[in-house]
C-alpha cells in the first residue's frame, strides 16, 4: 500500500542525526490541538456511549443499554433504512453520470475548463444556498421542477412536502451537488490510463464503444471502486440538506442517521444515546474503509 | 471516400459530446442563473407561473434589504473572522507538523503519524458531541472560539503538507544544517517558501470548507449576533421563507467570495478536492 511505502521512504534511523527536541517543540501546537479536539473527544464519545447523560445531572453508567435501545428503537431502524435508501438512490446514478461526463470531458479539446468549472460549481457552494434555490425549484405551485416536468406530461408533485417524494427530492440535490466532485476524480483516473492501450485497440480496429467498454472501464476499475466507496461513506453522513430542506419530514420520511444523532444530542439532550449512534456510524464507515483498503491492495497487485 | 466518412463520423461524435456536456452544464448552471435573476425580481414576479427567467426591471432594493432587515453584515463579518483564523492557523500548524513528520528524525514519529492518518476517516459527528460538552464546560459555546479552536488543527492538512515536504531533497536540508541553521530556521527560511503551491491549495480548500460550514455553527451557536453566514442565511430562510428575491440576493452575496476564489484558482480547488478524496 502507498501509505506504508511512503512511511518507509522517509530517512532510516541513524541516517540523520536525531532531533527529538526540535521535533517536539515544533510539533507541540499541532499535537495539543489534535489531542484536545480529536483524540480525547473520540475516546470520550466512546465512554459516553455507555452512559446516560442529559447535561443537567451527572453521567450515569448504564452498560450496553444505549446499544440495546438502538437495536430496539424503531426510529433508529427507520432512519438507518432511510440512509440506505438515500445511498441506493444517489450512488449508482451519481457514479454513472459522473463517469459519462468525465469520459466526454476527457475527449474534447475546446471549452474544457469552462465545462469542468460549471460541473464543479455546486461542489464549492454552501448547502444553505443550494437548499434555498432548490426549495424554490421544488415549490409545488410556482417552482421550476413541476414546470419543467410538465413538458413531459408529468403531473405536478409536492416534492419536499410529501412523504413519498421527500427522500427522492433530497437525493436529486445530493447527486447534483456531488456530480462535479466525482467527475474530477474520474477525470484524473482517465488521465492515468496510458495512451498505448488506446492505440493498440485502435490498430486492432476497435470502435469507440468497444474501446470504452473493454479498455477504459476495466482499467478505470480502481478509480471506480474508490469513488464508489467514497460516495457511500459520504451518503451515510448526509445531514445538511435534510436539516435545511425537510427537517427529516414529513413525519420521519426523510430523516437520516446523522439527523437523528443531531436531534438526540442537541435537541433531546440524550448525549449517551447520541454517542452510541455516532459509534454506529463510525463502525459503518470503518468497515467500508477497510474493504476499500483491502480491495485497493488487491487491485494494485493485479494491475 | 473512407477518409471523408471517418471525418464525418468525427464531427458527429463531437456534436454529440458537446450536446451531452452542454445539457449537463445547463443543469448545473440553471439554479445559479435563476438565483441571480431572481435576486433582481420584485416579490410578485417570483410567484408567476409559468416561471420567467427575467423580471420586468432590475430591483436593486433586494440587495439593500438584506442588510437593513437582517444582521447580514454581522453574519458576513463573523464568517470572515472565523475563516481567516482557520485558514492562517491551520496552514501554520499543518505546515510545521507536516515538515516535522517528513524531515525530522525522532522517536515514535511513524507511530504518531499513523495515528493522525487513522483519524482522518473518523466521521466529524463522532467528535462533535464531546467537543460540544468540552466547549460548554470552558464557557466557549456561543462564541466564535468554539468554531475556531477545533478547526485550528487538521489531520488532513498535516498529511497534505507532509506529502509535499517528503519531496524536498534531503541535501537541501543537510546543507542548511552545515550553514548553521537549526531545524526551525531551515523550515521557515528554506522549506516553507518552497511549499507555496501546496499551501495555496490547502488554504483555498480550508477557506471553502470553513466559509460553507453549516453543521458546526448549528451545533455551537444560538445567539443570532454570533451567527456565521450559513446559519444566518438558514435563519433568514426560516423567518422569511417566501421573500425569495431577498433570500436570493443574500445567497448571491454569500456565494461571492468562494466564487471569486474559484474563478481565480480553479486548478488549486480541483487539486485540493482531489487530495481530500485521495487521502487514504
Amino acid at each position: 500500500m502507498e501509505r506504508t511505502a511512503q512511511v518507509k521512504r522517509t530517512p532510516k534511523k541513524g541516517a540523520l542525526k536525531r532531533d527529538d527536541g526540535w521535533a517536539w517543540v515544533m510539533l507541540l501546537p499541532n499535537v495539543i490541538g489534535f489531542l484536545m479536539f480529536m483524540l480525547i473527544p473520540m475516546v470520550a464519545t466512546f465512554v459516553l456511549s455507555f452512559m446516560e447523560y442529559d447535561m443537567l445531572s451527572a453521567p450515569k453508567f448504564v452498560g450496553l443499554q444505549n446499544y440495546k435501545d438502538m437495536i430496539e428503537d424503531p426510529i433508529t431502524r427507520q432512519v438507518t433504512w432511510n440512509t440506505i435508501v438515500y445511498t441506493i438512490l444517489t450512488v449508482p446514478v451519481g457514479m454513472v453520470l459522473s463517469l459519462l461526463l468525465a469520459v466526454a470531458l476527457d475527449s474534447i479539446n475546446y471549452l474544457k475548463r469552462f465545462f469542468r468549472g460549471a460541473y464543479f460549481l455546486p461542489s464549492i457552494t454552501s448547502m444553505v444556498v443550494i437548499s434555498i434555490v432548490w426549495q424554490w425549484i421544488y415549490n409545488p405551485e410556482y417552482g421550476l421542477m413541476n414546470f419543467f416536468l410538465s413538458f413531459f406530461g408529468v403531473s405536478p408533485k409536492k416534492w419536499l412536502t410529501s412523504s413519498s417524494t421527500s427522500l427522492i427530492s433530497l437525493a436529486i440535490v445530493g447527486i447534483w451537488k456531488r456530480l462535479g466532485y466525482d467527475m474530477v476524480i474520474f477525470l484524473s483516473g482517465l488521465q492515468g490510463i496510458s495512451t498505448n492501450y488506446y492505440e493498440a485497440a485502435q490498430l486492432d480496429g476497435a470502435n469507440k464503444f468497444q474501446i470504452f467498454w473493454h479498455i477504459t472501464i476495466p482499467l478505470l476499475r480502481p478509480t471506480t471502486f474508490f469513488v464508489f466507496v467514497m460516495a457511500i461513506i459520504g451518503s451515510f453522513q448526509v445531514f445538511d440538506q435534510v436539516q435545511l430542506m425537510t427537517q427529516g419530514g414529513p413525519g420521519r420520511s426523510s430523516s437520516v442517521l446523522v439527523h437523528y444523532l443531531y436531534q438526540n444530542a442537541f435537541q433531546y439532550f440524550k448525549m449517551g444515546y447520541a454517542c452510541a449512534l455516532a459509534y454506529l456510524l463510525f463502525a459503518i464507515v470503518l468497515v467500508l474503509t477497510v474493504i476499500n483498503m483491502r480491495t485497493e491492495k488487491k487491485m494494485r497487485e493485479t494491475f | 471516400m473512407l477518409k471523408a466518412g471517418i471525418k464525418r463520423n468525427k464531427i458527429i461524435r463531437g456534436i454529440i459530446l458537446y450536446a451531452i456536456l452542454s445539457i449537463g452544464a445547463a443543469t448545473m448552471l440553471v439554479p445559479f442563473i435563476w438565483m441571480l435573476s431572481s435576486s433582481f425580481k420584485s416579490l410578485n414576479e417570483v410567484f408567476v407561473y409559468p416561471p420567467k427567467l427575467f423580471g420586468e426591471k432590475i430591483v436593486w432594493q433586494n440587495y439593500k434589504q438584506i442588510s437593513s432587515r437582517f444582521n447580514f453584515f454581522s453574519y458576513f463579518c463573523n464568517s470572515a473572522i472565523v475563516s481567516a483564523w482557520v485558514v492562517v492557523v491551520q496552514v501554520l500548524t499543518s505546515a510545521t507538523a507536516g515538515y516535522v513528520f517528513a524531515k525530522l528524525n525522532f522517536k515514535g514519529r511513524d507511530k504518531i503519524f499513523i495515528l493522525y492518518l487513522a483519524t482522518m476517516m473518523v466521521p466529524f459527528h463522532v467528535t462533535v458531541i464531546t467537543n460540544f460538552l468540552q466547549m460548554s464546560r470552558y464557557g466557549l459555546v456561543n462564541t466564535l472560539w468554539s468554531l475556531m479552536l477545533p478547526a485550528s488543527v487538521s489531520a488532513f492538512g498535516t498529511f497534505m503538507m507532509r506529502q509535499f515536504f517528503i519531496t524536498v531533497p534531503n541535501e537541501l536540508i543537510e546543507s542548511a544544517k552545515m550553514d548553521g541553521c537549526n531545524p526551525f530556521m531551515t523550515f521557515i527560511m528554506i522549506c516553507f517558501p518552497l511549499a507555496k503551491s501546496t499551501i495555496a491549495t490547502l488554504a483555498i480548500f480550508c477557506f471553502m470548507n470553513t466559509w460553507n460550514d453549516y453543521f458546526t455553527p448549528l451545533v455551537y451557536l444560538n445567539d443570532e449576533r454570533k451567527y456565521t453566514l450559513p446559519i444566518g442565511l438558514a435563519a433568514m430562510k426560516g423567518m422569511y421563507s417566501t421573500n425569495w428575491p431577498v433570500l436570493m440576493a443574500a445567497s448571491v452575496v454569500a456565494v461571492f467570495p468562494v466564487l471569486i476564489a474559484f474563478l481565480l484558482a480553479q486548478d488549486a480547488f480541483v487539486k485540493g478536492v482531489m487530495m481530500s478524496g485521495l487521502k487514504d
